[in-house]
């Protein structure tokens, strides 16, 4: 068996509840249905995770999908030895057999083909046929399915089937309001609550210019940056141009406008 | 007379003596001239003043050369130096004996304002030699007759310099005039339309030639601007202050977008598109905080009070919210000097309100008179509870107008200065009146009014191109108008019959283009899950195995469907030419080109690639017709044969108008691959240009642009002598179908080539 201890998350994320969330989150765990979390990149879709799996005092076990990414990556495969084969395990397959919440992050990236091997797992059934090595696994009484997925990116070929959607209880995240940014902002990085609420407008500029030219606004994430590198005594327009800017976008008329929304906010 | 001349001092009647002139309407002015010469001008040059004035009155060409002399010439002197005083003169001769006597009174009107804005000698010189220059070459002879003419452009130009070079450099007004002398040197009436900047193209290039910020470089920064710090999303439409120099438009917003100047030049160290921005902060912030006020029964004076006050309540929040903002605000706002409110002889109305502005954004800003303070503390008390309102700040600005009225205030001598907010819009959005008055705004109406005459004549608004230019290397800016319609429908059996005819010729082609037909198959190797073992990736993985190493276990393939995504535009040329009968067959070209244009349309449609077609003739530069025909999502169906079968050719082939036209809606295609098909007969003509080389030059241009923007452009040429110039258009691409009969099967068989 896994050690299930190197799982576990061992002092507390800060998380700022946006409303019930929590609430509503401990209601899913405690009747065992999968949860799928959405919202914009950045914006503590994960941190959540990570401290509900805390606050449940439950392993995580966070899988970041990718393209490539097969079933064998989720489920585990026969690797090669001196002697012959030996099968390790994937982490889905880990996290069932010990009972840990398997947080699959962005989990359209993956091929449509991947997401299938999760189905047995997230309806009444509960458990995971590992076909090649003729196992069927029961899950354990504590596992948990999640998932998460940036409706940003919807494109024709980027989208959850529905069979697939059909089996989580959902969970829609946004940027907080921006009382509420800030005071996430202060907290996070302990810089004073003014500036983080000029960061904040800032932010909200570059949110209002997404679909003209920009594809997401700045994320809670950046903005936590910025204020890192303030705090870290980094002058405030450059920290602003570094971790607000730069990163977003390569269209100068949009820099621009940023700059200029940076010096308006910070004068 | 007499009492005037009794009434001169000893020492005038010296200097009028000296001019040795008898022009009544000189005799009224001269004292007042002398004058101010006599204050302005040395010794010297009081002398070479009388000297050249002297000279001007006897030149022959009546009281008015030497009237404007006498009075501008002193002005120029102390701007540029008193060498000046002789060079006037001097040119106004050399005009006098070179016929263009007519344009020697608007060159001295202007010639202070020109001294104005080039303020040394040298380039007074140069702008003096400039005009020469321009005269030279525009006046002409006329082959037969045996007198010169005057230039018709100069005393128009000459009339307009003040405006024009208040815009633009030396070397742009240079650039202007050139350009003016390259393209209407033989067309008297086009000339001066040119240089009285009536014409499009006039203002066009006086446009590139200007300095600033130009709103056409930074009208998607601005937009961003707006939508990103103000989540306002209204549109911005720029006003020109070049040809309304009097009015002196301010920005303004109303139903139909936020105005905003053509261009803005810098002012001091704020950069234009900070003027620009404060501009649209002040007008947005507007737009969230302030509200409507009904102001029929308010005095004009009561108005601006109001609007003061409410100005200062929105720069005010805005400065809250951008604090960035307050040393662009407070670089734009004039500090007005307090002194001014001393003189009981003028209006200082502009002045308080100025004032009062100016204390009520800066508090750093102190000012003795108590009043003023008074109403900006209680300004900052009103705006401490939160973001006030209109209405409060109407309160405010009526007892602000009742306390500061003065009788001196009626003087219709009125201070300006130090007094005009640059950012400012003039607040129309703020009134409302129950009674339609007779100040209503009305600015920009007679645009609108033109406007929609000119809709009225075509269908569809024109489009403006650029033409290249290969004798100057450069675009004649908005050359070129095309008008696009729909092509008249007709009957489709015209073209199934067509269709029937080359029923033969269309078997054979399905076979062919089965055959080309996306076949959906493209081979993903390396895949660890897939629909076949790779076999050769699996051996060597083996090899791997047996050898000791780890093997690779992505041994697999599996399939994807892949299409082709080529767009297509077919451009046919539907000039007068194409009606001449085929040698040897019965038909005409244009027969010809609808059967091969239906069999390719049939083919393409077919195949499925997004196709449109168009056809274009021109019956010169203004009047360029570019009929629809096809759509690129319209199926291939009755009313598109209709179309075909409707096809009518006449007038010439403007062709590099027309190419780019229909790039423009072949670049909005998705398509990976763009092609740009045109079915010509000739070489690029029209009736109104004589360079043959010019339209080809052009159209080569058009080829260039287009592959610029990723079009593969390539002509199917019917015109046997084509050889002498197709190449240098289309460089490769192209062919020339010698027999026309062939044409029909060739056009198809050239399209799948070209895509296979």
């Amino acid at each position: 068996m896994e050690n299930k201890e190197q799982y576990k998350v061992r002092s507390e994320p800060f998380y700022q509840a946006q409303g019930d969330e929590v609430a509503l989150y401990e209601a899913a765990y405690n009747a065992r249905l999968p949860v799928m979390v959405k919202g914009p990149t950045g914006c503590g879709k994960s941190r959540f995770i990570e401290y509900m799996a805390w606050k449940l005092n439950k392993p995580l076990i966070t899988v970041a999908c990718n393209e490539d990414m097969t079933a064998s990556d989720l489920v585990g495969r026969y690797l090669l030895d001196a002697n012959g084969t030996r099968w390790l395990d994937g982490p889905l397959t880990i996290a069932a057999r010990i009972g840990a919440i398997c947080y699959l992050d962005e989990i359209v990236e993956a091929r449509q083909d991947t997401t299938v091997v999760i189905h047995p797992l997230t309806d009444h059934r509960r458990t995971l046929p590992l076909d090649k090595k003729g196992e069927l696994i029961e899950a354990h009484p504590d596992f948990q399915l999640v998932i998460s997925y940036n409706p940003g990116y919807q494109s024709l070929m980027k989208d959850l089937k529905q069979s697939t959607k059909q089996r989580f209880t959902g969970f829609d995240f946004d940027y907080p309001d921006a009382a509420l940014e800030s005071e996430i902002l202060a907290k996070e990085t302990g810089l004073a609550i003014e500036v983080c609420g000029k960061l904040v407008q800032i932010g909200q500029a570059a949110r209002n210019l997404k679909g003209h030219g920009l594809d997401e606004g700045i994320s809670t994430r950046l903005l936590v940056y910025a204020a890192t590198l303030i705090k870290n005594g980094v002058e405030t327009k450059a920290a602003c141009r570094m971790a607000m800017v730069r990163p977003i976008t390569d269209d100068a008329d949009i820099r621009d406008t940023l700059d200029h929304a940076i010096d308006a906010a910070f004068g | 007379m007499a009492v005037e001349a009794t009434a001169r001092s000893e020492e005038l009647e010296g200097y009028w003596q000296r001019l040795g002139c008898r022009f009544a309407l000189v005799d009224a002015v001269f004292d007042e001239c002398m004058k101010e010469a006599l204050t302005s001008l040395s010794p010297a040059g009081l002398d070479a003043y009388l000297d050249n004035a002297r000279f001007i009155g006897k030149m022959g060409r009546g009281a008015e050369p030497l009237l404007v002399y006498l009075e501008d010439a002193p002005r120029v002197a102390v701007l540029v130096g008193e060498q000046s005083l002789t060079d006037l003169r001097e040119f106004a001769y050399y005009m006098s004996t070179h016929t263009n006597f007519k344009a020697i009174v608007p060159f001295l009107q202007t010639c202070a304002a020109a001294a104005e804005c080039l303020p040394t000698q040298e380039l007074f010189k140069q702008y003096v030699e400039l005009v020469r220059d321009m005269m030279d070459r525009t006046t002409g002879s006329v082959h037969g007759h045996h007198t010169t003419f005057a230039s018709p452009g100069l005393p128009e130009m000459l009339k307009q310099v003040p405006s024009i070079l208040s815009l633009v450099p030396l070397g742009g007004f240079k650039n202007w005039i050139d350009y003016g002398i390259r393209y209407y040197n033989d067309h008297p009436e086009r000339q001066i339309e040119y240089f009285s900047l009536q014409s499009a193209d006039s203002k066009a290039v006086l446009q590139r030639e200007r300095h600033g910020t130009l709103f056409i470089d930074n009208e998607r920064k601005l937009d961003l601007y707006l939508r990103g710090l103000w989540q306002d999303p209204e549109q911005l439409v720029p006003y020109s202050q070049v040809f309304d120099s009097l009015t002196k438009p301010t920005p303004y917003y109303d139903d139909d977008g936020i105005r905003v100047p053509d261009v803005f030049d810098d002012l001091g160290d704020i950069r234009g598109i900070e003027r620009y921005r404060a501009a649209l902060a002040h007008m947005a912030a507007h737009r969230r905080w302030s509200t409507k006020m009904v102001v029929d029964n308010w005095s004009p004076f009561q108005r601006l009070g109001v609007e003061v006050f409410e100005d200062c309540r929105v720069d005010f929040l805005t400065m809250q919210r951008f604090p960035g903002l307050r040393r662009l605000f407070l670089a734009l706002h004039p500090i007005p000097d307090e002194r001014l409110l001393d003189n009981p002889e003028a209006s200082a109305i502009r002045v308080k309100l100025a004032m009062v502005s100016r204390a009520m954004l800066d508090p750093d800003y102190e000012y003795k008179n108590t009043d003023i303070r008074e109403f900006a503390n209680r300004f900052h008390e009103a705006m401490a509870a939160g973001e006030s309102s209109s209405p409060e700040m109407s309160r405010l600005g009526l007892s602000f107008i009742a306390r500061m009225r003065r009788q001196s205030d009626l003087s219709p001598n009125v201070y300006f200065q130090d007094t005009e907010v640059d950012y400012r819009d003039d607040n129309r959005h703020l009134w409302i009146y129950l009674e339609k008055g007779d100040d209503e705004d009305t600015l920009f109406e007679h645009l609108d009014i033109k406007k929609k005459e000119e809709e009225e004549l075509h269908a569809l608004p024109p489009r403006h191109y650029d033409e290249w230019d290969y004798s100057n290397q450069s675009y004649r800016p908005d050359w070129a108008s095309v008008y696009e319609m729909k092509h008249p429908g007709g009957s489709p059996a015209k073209v199934d019959a067509l269709l029937e005819k080359h029923a033969g010729l269309a078997k054979r082609m399905k076979r062919i283009l089965d055959l080309i037909k996306p076949q959906d198959k493209v081979r993903i190797r390396y895949q660890e899950e897939g629909s076949e073992l790779d076999l050769d990736i699996a051996i060597r993985s083996l090899i791997d195995y047996k050898a000791g190493s780890q093997p690779d276990p992505r041994i697999n393939m599996s399939h994807r469907t892949d299409g082709r995504n080529i767009a297509v535009s077919l451009v046919l040329d539907l000039s007068e030419s194409l009606n001449e009968k085929v040698q040897g067959s019965g038909q005409t070209i244009l027969e010809l080109s609808q059967e091969a244009v239906s069999l390719l349309a049939w083919s393409v449609e077919h195949l499925g690639d997004p196709f449109a077609i168009s056809g274009f003739h021109s019956n010169t530069r203004h009047d360029v017709r570019y009929y629809h025909i096809k759509g690129y999502n319209e199926p291939w169906d009755d009313s598109v044969k209709g179309r075909i079968g409707a096809m009518q050719a006449a007038w010439s082939t403007r062709m590099g108008a027309a190419m780019r036209h229909a790039g423009h809606y072949l670049k909005a295609q998705p398509a990976d691959k763009k092609l740009l098909l045109i079915l010509t007969d000739g070489e690029p003509a029209d009736i109104d240009t004589r360079d043959p080389q010019s339209l080809i030059q052009d159209a080569r241009q058009a080829v260039k642009e287009l592959d610029r923007d990723g079009i593969y452009t390539y002509c199917i040429n019917l015109d046997p002598k084509a050889d002498e110039y197709v190449s240098d258009i289309f460089g490769r691409q192209y062919t020339i179908v010698d027999k026309i009969e062939q044409l029909p099967v060739k056009l198809p068989e050239l399209f799948i080539a070209l895509t296979k």
